[in-house]
């Protein structure tokens, strides 16, 4: 009975050596794991940086209106200006006639017959 | 366990027969008893003693231990701590008033040499040569050579150049990381912003310090870490900003202009809109300032924060608004113009012989300085002092710009009665264009004091004091608005925004006394639109002249106000402001793509 004891007694002891030698690599991958994320996370927020200055840099009104004044032909951009504001009445009312809807028509959420 | 009895029978007999006491035998056994349960107790308390001690030591020993261990150990950073909020750069951003970056940061690298590491420095110099052009190859050959440690080559590098120097392939010379400031829109807004430098240098790091501007005015609250994840929103608008440097630009060259300065305020909450100063400079590569000659010459110069000028008949407007504040006069009432005002050896002369009386309506259109100075004189000192200290223009703005923080404006010591009257029209005061844009913004949005300000407003909770009631500043506006249908600011008509304003001409101080004939300083002050005030336009061209219809023009009828009424042209739409078209609604409209 006693050397039943202690085998049982010494195999759990060897079962938690075990799980505690497992955690312990476990927590050290992870933190290695943590410490790569964070080195990630720092690059990205960098690369963000870089892309917001650069975002900036692009469009920056020089730059644009450069640009407006190369592609005229294309755009024919002009600064805006008093005689530009247009009223709504001013916008034609759409003279295209649309066919007639004779398909069922799928509502979503709704029930389809 | 044997147990003695405290008289055994035998030697209490055996006492007896020899006549003793037997109590004395009894006596010695419960003493011997008593010896051996004292032993006992003690031997416990021994025990204990040393339990109680070997506890206490194994306590300090883990203390100590633990001391010792931390002492000894290298410091270190906990791996797992929360990197979310962590900080990665060191200065808040700078954006406009919708979120358009005007100042950010970036991480580019620095290259240093180490000469004691180095294997070939000449070869090194002649390399670092062709990757760098301007760099003086002697001087750095020479510092190679020297006893030195420590140089720096470069502050900031280019990745491509970065890789040319990797490609040299010297151990001596190395790289560190190094954020640098970018201002990606170039000089726009260059003196709102200011710039920044490097403070404490170090291989790893260098500290950006803010040296002029909004850097330098916020540069606590730019680096703190608590803040530095937040911009700075200032109330630019980077659009019109833009539109305006690029019209002012244009304006000071056919004007022939040596400077301008322009200050586009909304007039309810003193926000600066846009605020323009030529030359200007590229703050990405501020110039150093001047060492000798006039500091208004150089490009660092704000004229619109910091130059101050005799801004002329713009300063008439609030002679009669003095005036009509007080009551003594309505818009009315007629003013005795027949001149030239003697005083002393002083004459008080108009441009034009306005005849013997004008309504105080026309002294302003027509812009009488004996007008105003009749006004101005009947006021009194003390009721000019009073509005123009009410209007900010005795001290200096409240404006975030460190330059702008000290710039008071100019008056005379001794003020007396002649003072009055020629501060009536402008002259013997000097203020900056930006003081000038804040008092009219008095003036303009019902008689509120307002405090320039280059922080966005999110939502205006109250009015400053009440300098002037409401119906003086509607008459004001009327005048405005006639200066500009009927008086001397004709060509500042711009259909549909009903622009208000008066001109000033001042003819500029020689820098010993007296004044040039033909430099002057003309200035637009300019309220739009008058009927409901929302915006003030200050603009000022130093030293413009034009031919025109047939001869040299300087006045600011001719100068300043065309290039202000195309200013307003094109910084109204872009600021959302719809042309009121009165009457029919007759607008002509033009196609565009957009």
């Amino acid at each position: 009975m006693r050397s039943l004891f202690y085998l049982v007694c010494s195999a759990f002891v060897i079962g938690l050596a075990y799980w505690a030698y497992k955690e312990n690599y476990k927590t050290q991958a992870s933190l290695k794991e943590v410490k790569e994320l964070q080195q990630q996370i720092a690059h990205e927020k960098e690369t963000i940086a870089v892309l917001k200055a650069e975002w900036a840099y692009l469009n920056r009104p020089d730059r644009l209106r450069e640009l407006v004044d190369l592609n005229f032909e294309d755009l024919q951009l002009i600064p805006l200006l008093p005689s530009h504001f247009g009223d709504s009445e001013l916008v034609g009312y759409p003279t295209t006639i649309f066919d007639e809807i004779v398909e069922p028509v799928t509502v979503i959420g709704g029930t389809q017959p | 366990m044997i147990r003695t009895p405290l008289r055994p029978l035998a030697r209490v007999i055996d006492a007896r027969q020899h006549g003793q006491n037997p109590d004395r035998i009894e006596a010695a056994e419960r003493a011997k008893r008593n010896q051996a349960v004292h032993q006992k107790l003690r031997k416990r308390a021994e025990v204990r003693l040393t339990l109680l001690g070997l506890a206490f030591f194994l306590g300090f020993a883990a203390i100590g231990g633990k001391m010792a261990l931390l002492a000894i150990s290298e410091p270190m950073e906990p791996k797992l701590a929360y990197s979310g909020s962590k900080i990665y750069s060191q200065r808040a951003d700078i954006t406009d008033r919708n979120g358009a970056v005007l100042a950010t940061n970036l991480v580019t690298t620095s290259l240093y040499a180490q000469p004691q590491k180095m294997i070939n420095p000449v070869r090194a110099v002649e390399e670092l040569a062709k990757v760098f052009p301007d760099i003086n190859p002697e001087k750095l050959l020479k510092d190679f050579m020297s006893e030195r440690k420590f140089i720096w080559v470069r502050k900031k590098i280019s990745p491509e150049q970065q890789q040319l120097v990797h490609d040299i392939g010297d151990p001596g010379l190395l790289f560190g990381p190094r954020e640098m400031r970018l201002y990606p829109n170039g000089s726009l807004a260059a003196h709102i912003l200011g710039g920044t430098g490097f403070g404490k240098e170090d291989v790893r790091a260098a500290e950006l310090v803010g040296v002029a501007g909004v850097e330098k005015y916020f540069d606590v609250r730019m680096r703190d870490p608590a803040q530095v994840d937040k911009p700075l929103q200032l109330s630019i608008d980077l659009t019109a900003q833009a539109t305006m440097r690029r019209v002012v630009e244009g304006g000071m060259k056919i004007m022939d202009a040596k400077g301008a300065a322009a200050v586009l305020m909304d007039v309810h909450t003193g926000e600066v809109i846009s605020m323009v100063s030529l030359p200007d400079f590229d703050p990405n590569e501020r110039p150093r300032p001047l060492l000798k000659g006039d500091p208004s010459d150089s490009p660092l110069f704000n004229r619109a924060a910091q130059g101050v000028y005799e801004l002329g008949s713009t300063f008439k407007l609030f002679a009669a608004a003095a005036s009509l504040e007080k009551g003594l006069v309505t818009e009315n009432t007629m003013i005795d113009t027949r001149g030239p005002i003697k005083w002393g050896k002083f004459k008080i002369r108009d441009f034009h012989n306005y005849g013997k009386q004008l309504s105080v309506m026309d002294v302003i259109v027509k812009s009488s300085n004996i007008g105003t100075a009749r006004m101005a004189q009947a006021a009194g000192t003390q009721v000019q002092k009073e509005l123009l200290g009410g209007l900010g223009l005795l001290e200096p703005t409240a404006l975030e710009l460190v330059e702008a923080t000290h710039i008071k404006p100019l008056v005379p010591k001794n003020w007396s009665e002649l003072s009055t009257m020629t501060i009536s029209y402008g002259h013997g005061i000097a203020a900056t264009p930006l003081h000038l844009a804040s008092a009219y913004a008095t003036l303009a949005n019902g008689g509120f004091k307002v405090q320039p300000t280059l922080l966005k407003v999110e939502a205006q909770t109250a009015y400053g004091a009440r300098i002037l009631a409401d119906d003086t500043s509607k008459t004001l506006m009327r005048m405005l608005r006639n200066v500009v249908t009927r008086g001397t600011a004709s060509f500042g008509e711009v259909k549909g925004y009903s622009v208000g304003g008066k001109t000033g001409s001042a003819d500029k101080p020689k820098p010993n006394g007296g004044y040039y004939d033909d430099k002057v300083i003309a200035t637009f002050a300019s309220v739009f639109p008058t009927d409901d005030p929302k915006y003030v336009l200050v603009l000022t061209l130093d030293e413009p002249s034009i031919q025109a219809a047939g001869e040299k023009r300087r006045t600011a009828g001719w100068t300043a106000v065309p290039v202000a009424a195309e200013l307003i042209t094109r910084l109204a739409p872009v600021l959302n402001m719809r042309p009121e078209v009165a009457g029919s609604g007759k607008v002509h409209y033009t196609q565009v793509k957009n």
